[in-house]
């Protein structure tokens, strides 16, 4: 399953989910957005479904103190549910 | 490293079957995808799950519609691997994913359904989107 995942920092990471443990959330060809970047999560998140995900990593953990949300990405929505 | 020919030939034949053509090599790729004229549809076949339980059994259900590209042609991911580096050359800034499928008109992609697109989903979900864009497509207006 390919899903979005969110942080509470800078960086949203978009690849397959593998698995999840004590250490993070575990993504196999991850794509990465650094809202430092300048670019819109949005349109990076757009262009994940549209155009596929360029993957960056071939292996990524987010920590799970940093994720925030996860999202398949065929069902993203760009605000968090209140 | 590719897999057992044994252990994909009755998904290379799942899709064959319905009338695809194979393309094992990257000069065969060339051969059908270079100077396209009309519509054709590239399968990126795999061996995972989710192109047994969803992507197959989607093109076998669209592939049943009144309207459907002149030509099927398929590649094997992790099998056939200059056929399909060769092949997603052709698909320009579409991301490689497996299983998938390319709508090819007059040599340009006109709709893609990625990896993303199929996991998780109903084959008849897959197989409506695939036909909504051969009706768009490939239609005889067009």
């Amino acid at each position: 399953m390919t899903v979005v995942v969110e942080t509470g920092g800078a960086l949203t990471y978009v690849g397959r989910y593998d698995r999840e443990d004590d250490q993070g959330v575990h993504l196999l060809d991850v794509g990465v957005h650094d809202a430092g970047s300048g670019a819109p999560k949005e349109s990076y998140i757009e262009r994940s479904s549209r155009y596929g995900v360029r993957a960056e990593h071939r292996h990524l953990t987010v920590g799970a103190n940093e994720v925030v949300r996860i999202t398949q990405l065929g069902r993203w929505e760009p605000t968090l549910p209140r | 490293m590719p897999y057992n020919p044994a252990l994909v030939a009755p998904m290379r034949a799942e899709v064959t079957r319905l009338g695809a053509r194979e393309l094992t090599t990257a000069a065969e790729v060339d051969a059908a995808l270079g100077d396209q004229r009309g519509t054709m549809l590239v399968f990126v076949n795999s061996v995972c799950g989710c192109a047994a339980g969803n992507a197959r059994p989607a093109l076998t259900q669209a592939l049943k519609h009144s309207v459907v590209p002149q030509n099927v042609v398929t590649v094997f991911a992790g099998q056939d691997l200059d056929a399909v580096a060769r092949a997603r050359q052709y698909f320009g800034e579409y991301q490689p994913s497996s299983p998938s499928m390319a709508l090819f008109r007059d040599g340009e992609v006109v709709h893609f359904v990625h990896r993303h697109q199929i996991e998780g989903r109903p084959p008849q979900a897959i197989a409506g989107d695939l036909t909504a864009a051969f009706d768009r497509f490939c239609g005889a207006a067009v």
